[in-house]
């Protein structure tokens, strides 16, 4: 419509629970003079909700946070809560936390690939096109997710929202004997999960860079999901030793403030702009693949993460990710073959005062917690910084460049319509929290 | 043979209203037959094609924004009805009620009976309470519930 001599386009507002976003695209001339990503964020309201509770309730209070990642918001609370009162939980208990993890690795990417991204790649318009043409794609991507989700029921004690989690451990360990049908189940879901690397990577990519510095977390010998200190791959630095960080100093690393173009606050790292996630894991934990996953990527067409080999591709993210499904697999099957019940189902964690932070590798990036305790457990501050926060300014770039790739090239002029799609493809390729309400972005694009 | 009878509350408590269908899933505990399953989901389509693999009979009972709202009234949808709304306009899930059932008939896995109650809602800013609109139609949806329950029963019976 027009609107004093500025055009707007307005797609559909309603929000989704989880997430609400919304994207303005200024465009000047042939020029994108502003993008601007708008997100939710329900931590900060989780921060306000935690103060004065008990040290034993985060774990189960942040696991609302995120109906998709509600294993990534538990182990972060528990690492920081663990960490302020100077325990250390090891041994099969941090296993079993590494298996509940792989689980919802395996639901979360399976998820996105299957039920959001890859409509993006074979022209459809979402799932349930797609499930039209290609059923047994779309099967095998719920069973694989199934395999995922039966992960975190056995071990979460609940589909959704896993209550069997405190800090310490569980409330319950399964038995070895319990966990044998998850082997078996896995085994299946190997062969989807590499039949799906396969599926993916047959898919056409646009040409697309990008530069942002990769942060995640790094932990040698092993891809870190639920372990490891966090290091950053300078832009450009590919192959060479990542940088480390000490999780202690991650605020004063990583700054929220406010940029020129935006009124949101955006998070920059050493002041520059970052991105966490899979491109950033692949890049600083590549080396360390299972050799099952690290063949997959290179037929793929990865390259070899021990050769120095990254993805900036933003598009071929969907590939990155799949891997990392047979990596999750492959991890869990290792853990359940080694499973012996430990003595204890949790460690005990007597309240200090104190502060403490954690950190892990929620499947679309970097998740910290850190929380301010009393003497006897009363949380005074908490603080969330989740992934989506930190990759809104990559994420703006990305949206940047793709259109101005658009712009610059050959064809008739893009109308608002084929903008939109091209920002949400450009936004969904980082899974951001709001990915699933993509449908629902509310996107404006202001022409001057 | 026993009917399988699947009671899905969709929604998230921690975001106001949007928690009302858990709450009268919650509200239906000891009313209904044992087993009756009674679950509580995101609404995530995997997850809820998971909960109704098997299952005769499905209630889904959801929260429904509309505009303009009136908070507390009551709508019975039938999956055409639910299928024909688009996502954004029939729900406030990720991947709404009707793309998940949309899915489930392409993919031959709807059950052969499912009806979807849902209250239009007021508020679904984060926090722990349902509104006061809500709250007073809440028995009212959880006597829609358990007469659809009662139904797949006796419909069973008879067959």
């Amino acid at each position: 419509m027009n609107h004093r001599g500025t055009r707007f386009l307005r797609l559909d507002v309603l929000a989704r629970v989880e997430g609400e976003a919304a994207l303005h695209l200024r465009v000047e001339g042939d020029t994108v003079a502003e993008t601007r990503l708008r997100i939710y964020e329900p931590p900060r309201f989780f921060e306000a909700f935690l103060t004065g509770r008990g040290h034993t309730e985060p774990p189960d209070i942040t696991a609302r946070i995120c109906g998709i990642c509600p294993v990534a918001y538990q182990m972060s609370a528990c690492q920081a809560i663990e960490n302020a009162c100077g325990v250390t939980v090891d041994g099969p208990l941090a296993q079993l936390r590494r298996l509940l993890y792989c689980g919802e690795w395996i639901e979360s990417h399976t998820l996105h690939i299957y039920l959001l991204h890859a409509p993006d790649f074979l022209g459809r318009a979402d799932v349930v096109e797609l499930a039209r043409d290609q059923r047994a794609a779309v099967e095998r991507g719920l069973r694989l997710k199934q395999a995922g989700n039966a992960i975190v029921e056995q071990l979460g004690g609940r589909p959704i929202h896993p209550v069997n989690v405190r800090i310490g451990g569980f409330y319950r360990t399964p038995t070895p004997d319990e966990l044998r049908p998850l082997a078996e189940r896995l085994r299946q879901a190997r062969d989807d999960a590499l039949e799906t690397v396969r599926w993916v990577a047959a898919f056409d990519f646009p040409d697309a860079v990008c530069d942002h510095d990769l942060f995640a977390l790094r932990d040698p010998g092993r891809y870190a999901v639920d372990t490891g200190t966090p290091a950053v791959m300078a832009a450009g630095d590919n192959g060479r030793a990542p940088r480390p960080i000490l999780l202690s100093d991650f605020e004063q690393h990583v700054r929220e403030g406010q940029v020129p173009h935006s009124t949101a606050l955006t998070a920059t790292l050493d002041g520059r702009r970052y991105l966490t996630g899979p491109l950033a894991r692949y890049a600083i934990n590549g080396q360390w693949l299972h050799p099952v996953a690290a063949e997959a990527a290179g037929e793929a067409g990865l390259g070899d993460p021990a050769a120095g080999a990254i993805c900036d591709n933003p598009f071929r993210s969907i590939v990155v990710r799949a891997v990392e499904v047979v990596q999750a697999v492959e991890e869990a099957l290792r853990i359940i073959d080694g499973y012996e019940r430990p003595p204890r189902p949790a460690v005990e964690v007597p309240p200090r005062r104190g502060a403490g932070v954690g950190a892990t590798e929620a499947p679309r990036g970097l998740l910290y917690h850190r929380y301010a305790l009393t003497e006897d457990g009363t949380l005074t501050e908490a603080r969330i910084v989740p992934p989506t926060a930190q990759n809104q300014t990559a994420i703006e770039e990305d949206v940047r460049r793709a259109v101005q790739a658009r712009l610059d090239g050959p064809g008739p002029a893009a109308d608002d319509e084929e903008l939109t799609r091209l920002c949400e493809r450009a936004i969904r390729n980082h899974d951001p929290c709001i990915s699933c309400a993509a449908h629902f972005l509310d996107v404006t694009v202001e022409r001057a | 043979m026993s009917a399988r009878v699947v009671v899905i509350g969709v929604g998230n408590p921690l975001r106001g209203d949007d928690g009302v269908g858990p709450a009268a899933v919650e509200a239906l505990r000891g009313r209904v037959p044992d087993g009756t399953v009674l679950a509580v989901s995101d609404g995530e389509p995997a997850r809820m094609l998971d909960l109704w693999r098997g299952a005769d009979t499905v209630v889904v009972v959801e929260a429904l924004r509309a505009r303009p709202s009136r908070p507390g009234q009551l709508h019975t949808l039938t999956v055409a009805d639910a299928a024909a709304r688009t996502a954004g306009a029939a729900s406030t899930h990720a991947l709404g009620l009707g793309e998940c059932l949309a899915l489930a008939e392409a993919l031959d896995q709807l059950p052969s009976s499912l009806v979807v109650h849902a209250m239009e809602v007021a508020d679904v800013e984060l926090g722990a309470r349902l509104s006061e609109a809500v709250r007073s139609a809440l028995p009212g949806l959880a006597d829609r519930v358990a007469a659809s329950v009662r139904q797949a029963y006796e419909r069973n019976h008879e067959r």
